[in-house]
């Protein structure tokens, strides 16, 4: 039980991948917030494995807490935001989206390689996963690059953290418990002040395209 | 005596050939009845012996031609003995067709025609034998002007002119790459005999050098990118046999020398090349074969499916070299058998095609897929004989292409065990587009065929069409068979390959695929992966059969001609069909990137609407006319020295001597 | 080759050709039931194959004969197909003969053959099906590959037969590989099998449709053939599909029994299996033809994570 168990932490560690994958071909915002939450859930679950594999039972509060802020309370803020801002347009691409799969392809190599002999001194159960937590970097890393809309960005945002955070579990079984209290308010106060920027954003553009910021340099 | 001396004295015989075409200068019927058969006898002949040699030992001979102390030493092995038997082959056919293809007031007069036709021939089979780089850049330029002059037979055709110039100029950028590259290889020796070169032990930077050379020479013959815009350019200028010739033959020397160079002559390999070659192959590949699908003219695309070809080629160099470079001599050997078989599969489909395509351009006067079409109930002999070439060269099976196609899959599927972490990753990855190539070529291979044969007639001119001459049929015959037995009878096949890469990398594969019998192809064990074409065209002709008959006896075969139905559309004609662009429509959209496209759009209310589109290539704009333009720059630069007064150019020379002195001095 | 590995081989092509039918039955008739439509009978495409069987067969007057050997030949390629596939058992006599890349092959001379027939009568239907095929064909081919490949890294064998042996047999793993090429290979065969939402095969709007463009010209036995291969085409892939992911309660060498408790678990596991598909109709809209590319370009990006992942973890 405990082998298949271990087992399916690489299996979640692939969902976060392909999720991640699929954030960047996905054109709608709607979608690209419940992927997003199937990220969070994903997450969750693996960090639960990890937490009842290795008995560190401060993983199980890390996976709550996961649960309670990336699957229940940022994506209901994320689709409020996008209620009250009447953002329901697709996603428009600074490259077209196969492009974008063949560079994530590539970083995902580049990831993989990377990770190799790194995750040849952790002792961690969950050791192999790393090259696939820094892959999930690097493409939602792609993904706030290649986006020019906000709302999509500060998703990136938010699935580059979920992907560290695997990354932190993965290879350490996790750290400490008051880091990981200590980023997740980070995070929800991040989401609130991008969430109150972007109306800034919007009062002063009528439009979420951060590519309008450009203007406000100083010649 | 020996059969490298039989082996020369065929090649004497087809310049003996050549020479009594100039003999009867314009006599067509002559040469056409009896100088090209004969020239298919030798080449028949030709081909016999290259398999003795390539089950013999190797042999060398020295010609006292040439340079007086400089003699032309000559040498049959293994991978000569190889691309002798492709050269044999396939000019069997090519000739056949030839004798039935010339007729009158083409150009060219038939007797000279006749010459170069006979000189390109053996020039080919001397650069496979010769023993030294200047036995060996001597045929190699004899074979790039002969078939210059091939290529430009109708030279009043200003465009077939420049597409000459454009090959002249390309095949002389490879030849000084060429030249570089032996240069390197005689490490300062001055002894430019390759018993030499294989001698000496390059510095890992030399031989890098070496190899970047000659991959550039070889590769500007071959058409990889960049060096590929002659190509679709040469190729239709060209006579339909000579098309064949050169796509399916001389594209075939460069891949000669690139062996020849990167794993005879050069030792240990390093696996940067493999891996250099690997890019460049797939690069060529995928854009020779979307071009391929967009173009119009049917020559044009069999040469960027050639061009394709060559790609996958250098793919399965690639890995040969990569393997070997880590001491994988099984998987190496596994590999380069793929890249050889291919090499024999593609010279017969792909001359198969060209010259289906001359029957068809005799037949109608058409080269532009938008006027032909129908041409199956007009032509069947060609029709079903391209039909084999057309599956060979989708890579299906049980045709010659999928064979290779097979092979080279295979192998990357070993990639995985590459000792270094970045490779065992990258590679695999390849064989995905390696895959899509295949897989595009189908397409382009169904919109070949499609337009050309099937369908309805475009034009009512089509409906006068004449079959093709018998001799071209008996051509066409023994190439579409060779496309079928490649197919049918892979371990034989690669019995022969076998000496080839035991020489190049010391092993083979032969040994393990007939320990696992006859019937089956096993590279490695049936468990493992095994195919077997034989059986695979039983079952699939039985249960064929058995439908036949069975719903024959159950049912009944009644049959009913009428219109088509086409959703009961009545008034529908044959300018309704699929155009070529139109087939191509679909792959200039996904690859959009890919080409150089200018749309003209109709406006609803244009009163006379047209459509057109042109599709170029990029690299002719990023890289030939910003070359052309700094060239003439330079040369305008120069020209300003020039002055017409004989004072003056003494006053350069005098400068030039004062200041060399000076320069001496200090 | 053994006797028992004779019968089993027969046995597999004899219920391939017989069960084919009624699998597309079972998924048209849950695909009504989930839109809330009166199912047609189960056994309603051996009536259709009947009576086309004993219809006449119209064929176009300037037809070539590649229109008339091309239902055949179609016919011909799925058999073997099916044949390969092990269903039942993995001792085939036949196996050998064609590998997964040669598999691939085998439905890709299939559909150049259909594709020329449809552009031989030269209506503007026809080319215009023959061009999607070829289309979809050129996408889908590669990322079926692809899917293929890491089934075989993992196996260490090409031969489907020896993938299904080796994956059952070894205990119980989860390949995350395996997951991910699973979806791609879902993907696949939703588009080479003319399903929603790549292309609808109850469609009859012309500008739509892409395989029942390809087939418009046909009628009388040649249609039955075309309707049967296309049944035949369906069922080979679940079969691979199952062979791969499920590869459990499938017969191996020596054990003529288990070839009797083969029948019944391939039965269970193909009925799982349609209705699944029925249900991926049923949620999914068609898709407009050039957003096909985006989708099978994404089964074939997963098909090389898929591989990426089983390289970097060795699962």
């Amino acid at each position: 039980m405990n082998t298949l168990l271990a087992q399916s932490i690489n299996l979640f560690a692939v969902v976060l991948l392909v999720l991640a994958f699929a954030m960047i071909a996905q054109r709608r915002i709607l979608t690209l917030i419940h992927l997003f939450t199937l990220q969070g859930a994903a997450l969750a679950v693996a960090t639960l494995i990890v937490g009842y594999l290795t008995g560190q039972h401060h993983l199980y509060f890390s996976a709550a807490l996961t649960f309670v802020l990336k699957v229940i309370l940022i994506p209901i803020l994320l689709h409020r935001v996008i209620q009250r801002l009447n953002v329901r347009w697709d996603v428009e691409t600074l490259f077209n989206i196969p492009t974008t799969m063949l560079i994530g392809i590539v970083l995902v190599i580049f990831a993989f390689n990377l990770a190799a002999p790194i995750a040849g001194l952790s002792t961690s159960i969950a050791r192999g996963t790393l090259g696939i937590a820094l892959a999930c970097v690097l493409l939602s890393f792609l993904m706030m690059i290649v986006r020019a809309k906000a709302v999509p960005q500060v998703i990136g945002f938010l699935s580059m953290e979920n992907g560290l955070f695997f990354a932190a579990t993965a290879a350490t079984s996790g750290m400490p418990m008051i880091v990981e209290l200590g980023i997740a308010f980070d995070v929800l106060v991040g989401i609130l002040i991008l969430g109150v920027f972007m109306f800034q954003i919007r009062e002063q553009f009528d439009s979420l395209d951060i590519r309008h910021l450009e203007k406000l340099k100083e010649d | 005596m020996l059969v490298l001396d039989w082996i020369l004295i065929v090649i004497a015989g087809w310049l003996a050939l050549g020479v009594a075409g100039i003999g009867a200068l314009r006599n067509t019927a002559f040469v056409a009845r009896v100088l090209f058969p004969a020239g298919a006898v030798l080449a028949v002949a030709l081909a016999g012996l290259a398999v003795a040699g390539l089950l013999g030992t190797p042999e060398t001979a020295v010609l006292a031609i040439g340079l007086p102390d400089l003699p032309f030493h000559l040498r049959l092995d293994g991978l000569s003995a190889f691309f002798l038997l492709v050269i044999g082959a396939i000019s069997f056919g090519i000739s056949i067709f030839a004798a039935g293809y010339f007729r009158h007031g083409e150009g060219t007069p038939p007797g000279l025609m006749c010459l170069e036709y006979h000189l390109f021939l053996a020039s080919m089979a001397l650069v496979v034998l010769a023993d030294d780089a200047y036995a060996f850049m001597v045929m190699w330029e004899t074979m790039a002007l002969s078939s210059f002059f091939l290529v430009t037979a109708n030279h009043r055709v200003p465009a077939i002119r420049e597409a000459g110039f454009l090959y002249l100029l390309i095949a002389h950028i490879g030849a000084i790459g060429i030249l570089l590259c032996f240069g390197v290889l005689q490490a300062n020796t001055g002894d430019y005999t390759f018993a030499n070169m294989r001698a000496q032990s390059l510095s890992p930077l030399w031989a890098s050098a070496a190899f970047l050379l000659a991959t550039v020479g070889f590769g500007a013959k071959a058409g990889i990118l960049p060096l590929h815009v002659w190509l679709p350019e040469a190729h239709p200028a060209a006579p339909s046999p000579v098309s064949a010739l050169m796509s399916a033959v001389m594209l075939k020397t460069a891949i000669y020398g690139l062996l020849r160079v990167s794993f005879d002559l050069l030792g240990a390999q390093q696996w940067w090349w493999g891996v250099l070659l690997l890019a460049v192959g797939l690069a060529t590949a995928l854009y020779g074969v979307v071009f391929s699908a967009v173009q119009t003219d049917m020559k044009r695309l069999l040469a960027y499916s050639s061009i394709e070809n060559i790609g996958l080629l250098f793919v399965g160099i690639g890995l040969g070299v990569l393997f070997n470079a880590y001491g994988m001599k099984a998987l190496s050997a596994l590999a380069l058998t793929a890249a050889l078989y291919h090499v024999v599969g593609h010279a017969f489909f792909k001359s198969l095609l060209f010259l289906a395509t001359g029957s068809v351009l005799h037949a109608t006067g058409e080269r532009s897929l938008g006027k032909l079409g129908g041409l199956m109930r007009r032509m069947p002999w060609v029709a079903w004989l391209s039909l084999v070439g057309v599956l060979a060269s989708s890579g299906l099976p049980p045709f010659s292409g999928f064979v290779s196609e097979w092979l080279l899959l295979q192998s990357f599927l070993f990639t995985t065990g590459l000792p270094d972490s970045f490779l065992n990753m990258l590679v695999p990855v390849l064989a995905a587009g390696i895959a899509l190539v295949a897989a595009l070529a189908g397409y382009t291979m169904v919109k070949f065929y499609g337009v050309i044969f099937l369908g309805q007639p475009r034009e009512p001119k089509l409906a006068d069409a004449h079959p093709a001459s018998p001799l071209e049929r008996a051509g066409l015959v023994w190439l579409g068979a060779g496309c079928v037995l490649l197919g049918l009878f892979p371990v034989a096949v690669i019995g022969l390959i076998d000496p080839v890469t035991r020489l190049l990398v010391g092993g083979g594969i032969a040994e393990t695929v007939r320990a696992n019998g006859w019937l089956l192809l096993s590279p490695s064990s049936p468990d493992r992966a095994s195919y077997s074409p034989l059986v695979f065209l039983g079952v699939v002709s039985l249960a064929v059969l058995l439908a036949v008959v069975l719903v024959r006896k159950l049912y009944h075969g009644r049959l009913r001609r009428a219109p088509a139905w086409d959703c009961g559309y009545p008034a529908q004609t044959a300018r309704m069909q699929d155009t070529a662009e139109g087939f191509g429509q679909p792959i200039r959209q996904i690859f959009e990137p890919f080409f150089r496209m200018r749309r003209e759009l109709p406006s609803p209310f244009d009163a006379k609407p047209h459509y057109r589109v042109t599709i170029e290539d990029h690299f002719w704009h990023w890289l030939y006319l910003p070359v052309a333009r700094l060239t003439s720059a330079i040369a305008r630069g120069v020209g300003r020295l020039q002055q017409g007064r004989i004072a003056i150019y003494l006053l350069y020379s005098f400068v030039t001597l004062m200041v060399l002195l000076v320069v001496v001095k200090s | 080759m053994s006797i028992v590995g004779l019968f089993a081989q027969l046995l597999a092509i004899l219920l391939a050709l017989a069960l084919a039918p009624l699998l597309t039955g079972w998924v048209n008739q849950w695909r009504a039931w989930l839109q809330g439509r009166r199912a047609p009978g189960l056994l309603q495409p051996y009536r259709v194959l009947h009576k086309l069987f004993n219809k006449e067969s119209v064929v176009a007057e300037h037809a070539t004969p590649i229109f008339r050997v091309a239902p055949y030949i179609m016919f011909g390629c799925m058999a073997l197909a099916c044949g390969i596939a092990p269903t039942l058992s993995t001792d085939l006599p036949l196996a050998p003969a064609a590998d997964a890349i040669a598999l691939v092959g085998l439905f890709a001379l299939a559909r150049v053959f259909i594709s020329l027939a449809a552009m031989d009568i030269g209506t503007s239907f026809g080319t215009l099906g023959a061009r999607r095929e070829m289309l979809i064909g050129f996408l889908a081919e590669p990322a079926l590959l692809m899917v293929l490949f890491s089934a075989s890294l993992i196996t260490r064998s090409t031969s489907l037969a020896m993938i299904v042996e080796t994956l059952a047999h070894q205990p119980f793993a989860i390949y995350p590989s395996l997951a991910v090429a699973g979806v791609a290979f879902t993907m696949v065969s939703l588009a080479e099998n003319a399903r929603v939402p790549v292309d609808n095969p109850t469609t009859h709007l012309e500008l739509t449709m892409i395989h029942e463009a390809l087939i418009l010209e046909y009628s009388g036995r040649h249609l039955a053939l075309v309707e049967w291969a296309a049944s035949l085409k369906l069922f080979a892939y679940s079969c691979i599909g199952l062979a791969l992911f499920v590869p459990w309660g499938v017969a191996e060498a020596g054990t003529p029994v288990a070839i009797l408790f083969a029948i019944p678990m391939l039965v269970v596991k193909l009925a799982v299996g349609g209705v699944l598909l029925a249900l991926i109709e049923t949620i999914n809209a068609k898709m407009r033809l050039f957003r096909v590319p985006e989708f099978l370009a994404t089964a074939f990006l997963l098909a090389v994570i898929a591989l990426l992942v089983h390289v970097l973890l060795g699962a």
